[in-house]
């Protein structure tokens, strides 16, 4: 590289423009809300919402216009990334649009919240991109410095500082062992690019004809670190405590979009990086699968409040997630990728409705939605949506996703893992079903009526949008999707 | 015929539920006539597709096939054939016949009639796919709306019924998934389509049927339900409104018999043959069983719903006889009139807990005195239902054994102690309610009004029918039967 090269310069920023878009007008709204005498809240959303959407349709523009490689092989913009940009961006916007309640009840820093979650974005969107192990772990950081944060939010709340306290000490200590995991790896490959990865890892099999011990404990500490992130059971621990101390539109943030980008990057490490690794690693994540759809499905039916069972209910979600990891062919890579998406909108969807009916009955203990069905029908029909989603009752986009995940299963033979996801369903039917029951059978006098803001509506119909649209006409997308599991696995 | 005719017959209560939800809430005049119009348009449309069915052949008709999710080779594929038919009409019927029973409906009538409708396009889906996944969004598709029709407008004991059925039939249904995944991956190439998975039956090796009919027989048992998995019928039964019992009862319980029919006889033969006798032992336990726990009832609706685990045991028993014939029409004919009688029976139950708010057996008597009319009818039902010649579960009753005798000696003999015991506890309960003089809650009964005579008249016209020229139904089964028992090579 003599030369400087103009075009390769410009190709390369090109296909980072919705991380540097979001990026600038993320300091844009951060530097806004320092400015203002008093902030005004809806001010800094609205900027916030507009540089996301910005952020989507680059994310857009690029995935049609260009495509490939930037920065020495470190950063990819592939079709995968296009759909897990749309994914997180969806996220983003949807919490974005939820917040508009929460920070007007703020009292200091409202700008200031909407400016992390836009660099807490962009992190997400470099975590999908990424290639390379240094610059995934760089990507990750940033994306949890913000989430620290944005935890600890409600600043009088005890419940809230202990849940950021909570999650910045197990977040550095996940991230300290993922890192270490990637110090093994380099150690054992000499690289930290997950193509040239994927050979060295091949010839170390092709040399010893197995793997070194060396490699297996690399395997752990990544996938460990991985599980933190994904609050993958059994290193979920962190995730009720956090998810009931934040505020809820965080909460939904945590769950849905970082899981996203968390996923984007496993399946670039597991699938692509240590694939000639598969044989160590499959039995390990088809073990974790079966625990966390166990142990989250299991544990969610004990509890009372609406927002640690939603918590519970996502380790079990990310276990169903897995399950299509076993398979290690676009088989999995696509189911993984579509129940991401199904998970985005029902998951989004019931934290939405949980904070609009916190937003005003103040409360999120389960036994409060008693009579919901009368005293806000609309909600209640959402809600119970969204929990049918969860459980994959067709004709949502919870059962395709449910389905999509467990044919890949049963093509990789692991019938048993199946066996255990489908009798978790039944299990996890039971206490999305003791909400619902609930919301529609109440027992006593039902309170007054509720009314649903206009923004949390509008997150909730782009919501259900998605979770029929995408059960009933999911015919292109999934063969979208497909085509872009094919090209990943295909090195391309 | 008319193209799209079974997509119209599904859809249309869909946009009728669609409709109902634009509606105000307190309109429950407009309420009700879009329900009834959105029940009634499917009934026309079964009336069309028994005309434009041509009985004598076995294939598929009125076929409707379309890519729905092409990456994973779904197919949005509809037909009907000689065991579609029959059930697709008796849907539409019951459905319609249903609707005009929940006139009675006062709380929360909107949201009533919509799940009713979507409870509906989800029946007549099951029996009009032709498609696995198909078949199996329909089969799920309708567990949410009955869920919250048991749960919201039953009983006391509501709740607990409405997720007892829910988990109940969700935990077979995964079965059903399990098994439907194998057959799509050990198929070349892949296929979800039931009739091409059918062709390729003889290839599948035995221990693949054993393992495919024994998961498609753990949702299908459930549903019928077969002993022991009966528990969660009693339950949601006697705790749902009566429109609720009747499709139940009259449609829910025939979905089991027929995914045997459909799916597990014809592409798994060997593993019919291999569990045959366990399948003829757990009906005639069922039957038996049934008969005996009849006995002890002491609620009206009760005896009627153990009268079903009774009724579907005779089903069973016919299936278990693959080779003949005889069996299976009698198992389709079964079906068909016990969907009639049962599904009269519990309307009837309804009306007079209408008007005196109990079932108890012993609050009533000398009801002929007071209510004729009514009495009339419920004795005449209740006749047909303990299969007396003439009318249609004579028939099929006659059938399934004449049909079975000779697989199953001993086990069809026990069998037919089930008739017996049948005749027994309805006698008994013909005579305290109905003879003596006028005791208890009769004093506070009227007799049956009009729409609830509209409700039962075209079943007992179609019981009485049956009985007497079963030719009417047994055409339209006969040339698929034979085939099916061609496929299965007994």
């Amino acid at each position: 590289m003599s030369a400087f090269d103009l075009t390769k310069f410009y190709a390369d920023w090109q296909i980072i423009l919705p991380e540097c878009f979001l990026f600038v007008w993320a300091l844009f709204v951060l530097t806004l809300a320092t400015l203002g005498k008093k902030d005004e809240p809806g001010r800094s959303g609205t900027f916030a919402l507009w540089t996301i959407l910005g952020a989507l349709i680059t994310a857009v523009w690029v995935g049609v216009t260009a495509d490939g490689a930037a920065f020495g092989g470190t950063f990819v913009f592939d079709r995968l990334a296009v759909v897990f940009k749309e994914v997180v961006l969806g996220g983003v916007i949807l919490t974005a649009i939820s917040s508009i309640g929460t920070v007007g009840r703020l009292e200091v820093h409202r700008g200031e919240y909407y400016g992390l979650i836009l660099l807490s974005a962009v992190g997400m969107l470099l975590m999908v991109s990424a290639t390379e192990l240094l610059t995934l772990y760089i990507a990750i950081e940033l994306s949890t410095m913000g989430l620290y944060v944005l935890a600890a939010y409600h600043k009088g709340s005890r419940r809230s500082a202990e849940a950021g306290l909570k999650y910045v000490i197990l977040g550095g200590i996940s991230s300290a062992i993922l890192l270490y995991g990637v110090a093994w790896l380099y150690g054992l490959t000499g690289t930290t690019n997950l193509a040239a990865i994927k050979d060295a890892v091949m010839n170390i099999y092709m040399s010893t004809g197995g793997f070194p011990p060396a490699m297996t404990l690399a395997l752990i500490f990544v996938l460990a670190g991985f599980g933190f992130k994904l609050a993958l059971a059994p290193f979920h621990m962190w995730a009720p405590d956090v998810y009931e101390g934040a505020p809820t539109p965080i909460t939904a943030f945590l769950s849905v979009a970082s899981k996203a980008a968390a996923l984007a990057a496993f399946l670039r490490v597991f699938f692509v990086g240590l694939e000639s690794a598969a044989m160590a690693w499959t039995q390990m994540i088809a073990a974790l699968a079966a625990l966390g759809m166990i142990v989250g499905n299991v544990t969610a039916i004990v509890q009372t409040n609406i927002k640690r069972m939603l918590a519970y209910s996502s380790v079990a979600q990310i276990g169903y997630i897995l399950v299509g990891a076993v398979a290690r062919d676009t088989w999995g890579a696509t189911a993984i990728s579509f129940y991401t998406m199904a998970y985005l909108f029902a998951n989004m969807g019931a934290f939405i409705c949980v904070i609009a009916f916190s937003e005003r009955t103040g409360s999120d203990e389960i036994a409060d939605y008693n009579g919901l069905a009368a005293r806000s029908p609309v909600l209640a029909a959402f809600f119970a949506l969204f929990l049918l989603s969860l459980t994959g009752i067709p004709p949502t986009a919870g059962f395709l996703a449910k389905y999509y995940v467990f044919l890949a299963a049963v093509n990789a033979g692991y019938l048993w893992l199946v066996i255990v996801g489908l009798l978790t369903s039944v299990i996890a039917l039971y206490y999305y079903a003791t909400v619902i029951r609930k919301m529609y059978f109440p027992s006593g006098e039902t309170a007054s009526t509720i009314t649903v803001s206009k923004s949390l509506t509008l997150a909730l119909v782009i919501s259900t949008i998605g979770v029929l649209f995408f059960g009933v006409f999911p015919g292109p997308f999934v063969g979208w999707i497909q085509n872009a599991a094919q090209m990943l696995l295909a090195g391309k | 015929m008319m193209s799209g005719l079974l997509s119209w017959m599904i859809f249309l209560p869909l946009i009728g539920a669609g409709v109902i939800m634009a509606l105000p809430k307190d309109n429950h005049r407009g309420i009700r006539a879009v329900a009834t119009v959105a029940a009634f348009l499917p009934l026309v449309l079964a009336i069309l597709l028994l005309a434009g069915y041509d009985p004598s052949t076995a294939a598929f008709q009125f076929q409707e096939n379309a890519a729905w999710i092409p990456a994973l080779n779904v197919n949005y594929h509809l037909g009907v054939d000689g065991l579609s038919v029959p059930m697709l009409a008796l849907t539409a019927l019951l459905c319609f016949l249903a609707c005009l029973i929940s006139y009675n409906i006062t709380n929360r009538v909107k949201e009533y009639f919509a799940f009713y409708l979507l409870l509906e396009a989800g029946m007549l889906g099951v029996f009009a796919a032709l498609d696995f996944f198909l078949f199996y969004v329909f089969w799920e598709v309708m567990l949410v709306p009955m869920y919250f029709l048991i749960g919201i407008w039953g009983g006391p004991r509501r709740e607990y019924a409405a997720i007892k059925f829910f988990l109940y039939t969700l935990f077979g249904s995964i079965f059903m998934l399990v098994a439907i995944l194998a057959l799509y991956f050990t198929s070349t190439p892949h296929t979800l389509s039931i009739t091409d998975q059918i062709a390729r039956a003889p290839g599948m090796t035995h221990g693949f049927q054993m393992f495919a009919f024994v998961f498609f027989f753990i949702a299908f048992a459930i549903k019928i339900p077969t002993l022991p998995f009966h528990t969660w019928l009693p339950d949601a039964h006697v705790e749902a409104p009566t429109a609720v019992s009747v499709l139940l009862a009259g449609v829910l319980l025939k979905m089991g018999t027929y995914g045997l029919l459909r799916i597990s006889l014809p592409m798994f033969p060997m593993a019919t043959k291999y569990f045959a006798w366990p399948m003829a032992a757990l009906g005639v336990a069922g039957i038996v069983y049934g008969a005996f726990v009849c006995m002890a009832q002491k609620d009206l609706k009760k005896l009627v719903a153990y009268s079903s685990v009774s009724h579907m045991g005779y089903c069973l028993l016919g299936i278990a006889a693959y080779g003949s014939v005889a069996a299976l029409t009698g198992c389709m004919f079964q079906m068909v009139s016990h969907g009639l009688i049962t599904g009269a029976l519990f309307i009837l139950v309804g009306v007079i807990y209408d008007r005196a708010h109990t079932r108890e057996i012993d609050a009533y008597g000398g009801m002929w005195v007071k209510v004729p009319v009514y009495s009339g009818i419920m004795v005449l039902f209740v006749l047909g239902s303990l299969g007396l010649p003439g009318l249609s579960g004579f028939v099929s009753e006659f059938m399934v054994f004449l049909g079975a005798f000779p697989y199953f000696k001993i086990t069809v003999a026990v069998g037919v102690v089930g008739v017996l015991l049948t005749a027994a506890y309805f006698l008994r309960m013909i005579q305290k309610m109905f003879l003596g003089t006028v005791a208890g809650q009769t004093e506070h009964l009227s007799d049956i009004n009009a729409r609830e005579m509209i409700a039962v008249a075209p079943l007992a016209v179609m019981m009485i029918v049956l009985g007497v020229y079963p030719a009417l139904l047994a055409d339209y089964i006969k040339a698929t039967i034979v085939n099916l028992v061609k496929v299965i090579g007994a």
